[in-house]
């Protein structure tokens, strides 16, 4: 996109002026030149080369871009790279550890939460932060969150059921802990 | 030591799916996900006209922005015969305008730059200069005497009709109606909707110089269907083109064709000889690409007092935007539009069918549809519903008294399909009980007492999935066959690859079910490969619910060609006759004695380590697939639904499903298209359109005006089966991707019309938005939702 990733003419490059941030990627400090015009998730794609967050739309509608900003669920299409300057961003790379899938991700697997895969990372990370706030929801809790997620081959259902499957799970991990 | 199949992965198997392990870590490999060394970026510029001729294209200030590499028009396609292209239904389209552009967000020009933002940067540096021309938005507009001629392009087209194609008995259907009690008309239009996949089109053209192959990924549900379009169009030889269709994030029939944006963005990798990726915007695709529908009803039911069809009369007007290129089969014009009325005993039926040109996007057939059967069972299931109301009979009561009984087939539709099984009055009464229809009745009855205006509605319907049969089917030409190809290694694992395509349906899990069905393999030891055309054997690709029917078969016969081989080794290797080996799942025996037996993996490793002699070594094999018949899937949908009478909203009750696909390879995966497909159904019957005002500006053009279902408003579904397994099918599957798709919307619409009951309106026009619901119980007269829309109001 800029300058930093991918290959442009000198007098290109000449012409752009970047700015310089700082961003918490999945919980390591990347520093980066940046256009001040790149969007976040076009930072996250092509600059840190973390596929997994998708882009579905030009209106902010979809969600497929959803990443955890702060830990609160942000449409990154819609967030200016450098307005990510000291912010930790999560993104689906950093849902599972070394060793471990999440709970969600177990969830949406079990449950049959995804066909096409397409709106999935966002809507894991949408259900994750949901689940961080309120351990226990209700069906409609869970879908009126998730409601800024847009799923085209699913029909919901199995995506409901997978997140009120994870909230189980994490619940019974947390009591036992 | 019988293996048991369910453990092994096999038929019936709800197993886990092995794509997921990819897609949950985010590890999917979709189009744009893709980077190549060197690669360019490219953009389109789109007509914001829906009809004007092209004054002049000025590209200066566009060359002058750097890090542009190059900028393509029409005038610059044409100079290598490449300004147009041919459809799938055999017509042109434009690939970069060069005398008139035809409908709003036609492809104009193209900027390939060093990044995408750039490219944008110089889109917007071009100048198109246009002399508006009127807009054509509908079939009436495009048949009034002096409407201007959208194709001037081509000879022998003084006018905006594409078609005019009839089938059936005309003079029998006649005899029907004069024959009749009873004749019951409606007319509507079922609305242009796009399928939509949240993943765009895109792709990655790379022209190698040195070797001169062209490699392209692409989003395409159909890698061969491509290969062939693309070797005609580029004019390069079909060994020197490799199509790679890697995940694609959804398709739904949107991925089938072959669009503008794939054309230039190899005429650019040709010419730059450097990659050149194209992601299409969300607006682009919504307003250029394959939709779905579009189509105006009359029909007409002639019918004996008590509820018998007699005979069954449909007249289409289709709008099919500027360019005929709907994915259809070449035989029919209007898709398998006369597959309605499948499922109930009518003696004669007559359809005519007329095509036109408008300045819309071109397209018709794409969406979740095995081409226009949605079209079809919506009008046969509204059709059917008025005629119960005009003869005030129960709306189950007159599907029982039509439907073809089970002992019945093969049966012989009106239209001259044959369908070979079916349990309809089974799937009806499952449905009717787990909704409670009775006691629903008296609630509505209560409720009504209240002023609350309670409906159900229901939704029955057999149809064709699974083109073709060649004899009948081809697409170009190109016979609608279908293939696998399997190679057993040494240690009894195994990689399978079909010509399908999966966009979602999990074709990597299920396809190695089959195998583990036929040879006892387990599937975690089978890998599933599809879309590089360099690598999968030649098949007609993902759509119209023809994977598990066509593609599905072939797996089970390469299959089978692979355990019969096996056979002969596990003779040799057990030292007895052929003939005297028997075989149980994974595992060969000597009749006589079961002890003595040699598995599928000994069978696999003698393949290549102890051939008997004259034996050719290995255990590899191709089989392709052409089926017998269509598979025919059934199902029942009933929904309940209740309307806010001062707002017009409505909201549903319960929504209850029985399909019918024959033997589930998976059920978990059939229960998740069956869901997916209840929702779109759901879309489509209450917020999902596109349309258009008089100007030809596409109304719909974005996800904030097309509105799709979120996980708020979608309904929960309460799944049922009945299982029929098909006669024909090697494993007894059908089609399933589609189903509720097609069948779903009319449950949702006759129970809104039933709610409306006595209101004095027949027919609403989908969607059932609440203005519209609230005008016709307000104004107790029918919703058109025809275009143009009013845009003043
Ligand atoms: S890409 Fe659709 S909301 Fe961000
Ligand atoms: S799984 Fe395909 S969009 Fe959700």
């Amino acid at each position: 996109m800029t300058s930093l990733f991918s290959e442009v003419t000198p007098e290109a490059a000449n012409e752009v002026a970047v700015k310089r941030i700082t961003v918490g990627i999945n919980g390591n400090k990347r520093t980066v030149d940046v256009e001040p015009r790149l969007l976040l998730a076009h930072l996250i794609r092509q600059g840190f080369k973390l596929t997994g967050t998708h882009t579905g739309c030009d209106t902010t509608n979809c969600g497929a871009c959803t990443v955890l900003f702060d830990g609160v669920p942000a449409k990154s299409c819609t967030v200016l790279a450098v307005q990510a300057n000291g912010h930790e961003v999560t993104t689906v790379e950093g849902l599972a550890s070394a060793s471990e899938l999440h709970p969600v991700q177990e969830g949406f697997k079990d449950e049959h939460g995804l066909q096409c895969g397409f709106c999935t990372p966002g809507m894991m990370l949408t259900a994750k932060a949901l689940l961080d706030e309120n351990p226990d929801p209700t069906e409609d809790e869970v879908r009126w969150a998730l409601s800024g997620n847009l799923c085209r081959c699913t029909g919901y259902q199995n995506i409901v059921k997978a997140v009120l499957g994870a909230a189980a799970k994490l619940r019974e991990q947390n009591g036992a802990s | 030591m019988t293996i048991d199949e369910i453990k092994i992965g096999g038929l019936g198997a709800s197993r886990r799916r092995v794509e997921d392990n990819r897609f949950i870590r985010g590890a999917g490999n979709y189009v744009d996900d893709i980077v190549l060394p060197g690669m360019l970026h490219m953009e389109i510029v789109r007509s914001p006209l829906a009809h004007a001729r092209i004054k002049s294209i000025d590209v200066t200030a566009a060359w002058a922005i750097p890090g542009v590499r190059l900028v393509l028009t029409g005038e610059m396609m044409a100079a290598r015969n490449l300004a147009w292209m041919p459809t799938l239904s055999y017509d042109t389209q434009a690939v970069l305008a060069t005398d008139k552009v035809r409908f709003q967000g036609q492809e104009v020009a193209a900027v390939i730059a060093d990044d995408p933002y750039i490219a944008k940067d110089a889109c917007e540096a071009i100048i198109v200069d246009y002399e508006p021309l009127p807009a054509i938005v509908n079939p009436t507009q495009a048949m009034a005497a002096g409407a201007p001629v959208i194709r001037d392009d081509k000879e022998n087209q003084p006018d905006n009709v594409i078609f005019d194609w009839d089938v059936g008995d005309k003079d029998g259907t006649d005899r029907a109606f004069a024959a009749a009690d009873v004749v019951s008309e409606l007319e509507l239009h079922y609305p242009r909707s796009h399928p939509s996949p949240i993943e765009t089109c895109g792709s990655i053209a790379d022209f190698d110089r040195s070797t001169s192959k062209l490699t392209v990924y692409m989003t395409t549900q159909a890698p061969h269907i491509i290969r062939a379009a693309v070797a005609l169009v580029a004019e390069l030889p079909e060994h020197m083109i490799r199509i790679v269709s890697p995940d694609l994030g959804g398709g739904f029939g949107n991925k089938v064709p072959v669009y503008p944006g794939y054309v230039v963005s190899i005429l650019a990798s040709i010419l730059l000889e450097r990659p050149v990726k194209w992601i299409e915007d969300k607006t682009g695709n919504l307003i250029s690409t394959g939709f779905g529908r579009d189509v105006y009803l009359k029909g007409q039911l002639a019918l004996r007092k008590d509820g018998k069809i007699l005979g069954v009369r449909m007249q289409t007007e289709s709008d099919h935007g500027a360019f005929f290129s709907d994915a259809q089969p070449s035989k029919f014009k209007i898709g398998l539009m006369h597959s309605a009325f499948a499922c109930y005993d009518v003696p004669t039926a007559h359809l005519t069918s007329r095509g036109f040109y408008t300045n819309k996007a071109p397209g018709g057939v794409a969406y979740r549809c095995s081409f226009r059967v949605t079209e079809a069972m919506f009008f046969q299931e509204r059709m059917v519903q008025a005629a119960a109301d005009d003869l005030g009979i129960d709306q189950a009561e007159i599907r029982r008294l039509n439907f073809v009984r089970d002992d019945d087939f093969p049966h012989r539709t009106p239209f001259g399909f044959l369908t070979d099984s079916g349990q309809y009055g089974k799937c009806l009464e499952m449905g009717l009980e787990a909704i409670g229809y009775e006691d629903f009745l008296k609630q509505k009855e209560e409720a009504k007492k209240n002023g609350r205006l309670l409906g159900i509605g229901i939704s029955t319907m057999t149809e064709p999935l699974g083109a073709g049969n060649s004899r009948e089917y081809d697409i170009l030409g190109i016979k609608m066959f279908d293939s696998a190809e399997l190679r057993v290694h040494m240690t009894g694992k195994a990689i399978l690859r079909t010509g399908a395509k999966s966009q979602g349906q999990g074709h990597e899990t299920t396809w190695a079910q089959i195998v583990a069905h036929e040879l006892g393999i387990p599937a975690e030891d089978i890998v599933v490969e599809e879309g590089d055309t360099d690598t999968a054997p030649f098949g007609m690709g993902t759509y119209a619910s023809r994977s598990t029917p066509v593609a599905g078969a072939a797996v089970s016969m390469v299959s089978r060609k692979i355990r019969a081989k096996a056979r002969k080794i596990a003779a040799h290797l057990l030292e007895v006759s052929e003939e005297d080996v028997e075989w149980e799942l994974g595992r060969f025996f000597v009749r006589s004695a079961p002890d003595l037996g040699v598995t599928i993996q000994e069978c696999a490793n003698a393949a290549y380590s102890n051939i008997p002699d004259g034996m050719e070594p290995g255990l590899e094999n191709n089989a392709y697939y052409d089926p017998p018949n269509l598979t025919w899937p059934f199902a029942c949908y009933i929904a309940t639904v209740e309307i806010d009478p001062l707002t017009g909203v409505w909201d549903v009750l319960n929504m209850v499903a029985v399909d019918d696909c024959g033997v589930r390879i998976n059920p978990m995966i059939v229960e998740g298209q069956i869901m997916g497909g209840l929702t779109e159904a759901y879309a489509m019957a209450s917020m999902q359109f596109i349309t258009f005002d008089s100007e030809g500006n596409c109304v719909g053009s974005n996800y904030m005006d097309y509105l799709l279902p979120t996980a708020w408003e979608t309904p929960g579904f309460e799944l049922h089966e009945v299982v029929t397994p098909c006669p024909h099918h090697p494993i007894g599957a059908k089609g399933i991707g589609e189903c509720a798709t097609v069948g779903g919307p009319a449950a949702f619409v006759n129970a809104v019309m039933d709610a409306l009951q006595g209101a004095g309106v027949r027919n609403i026009d989908m969607p059932l938005l609440p203005d519209r619901v609230y005008e016709g119980l307000t104004e107790g007269r029918d919703v058109s939702g025809a275009p143009p829309i009013r845009t003043d109001a």
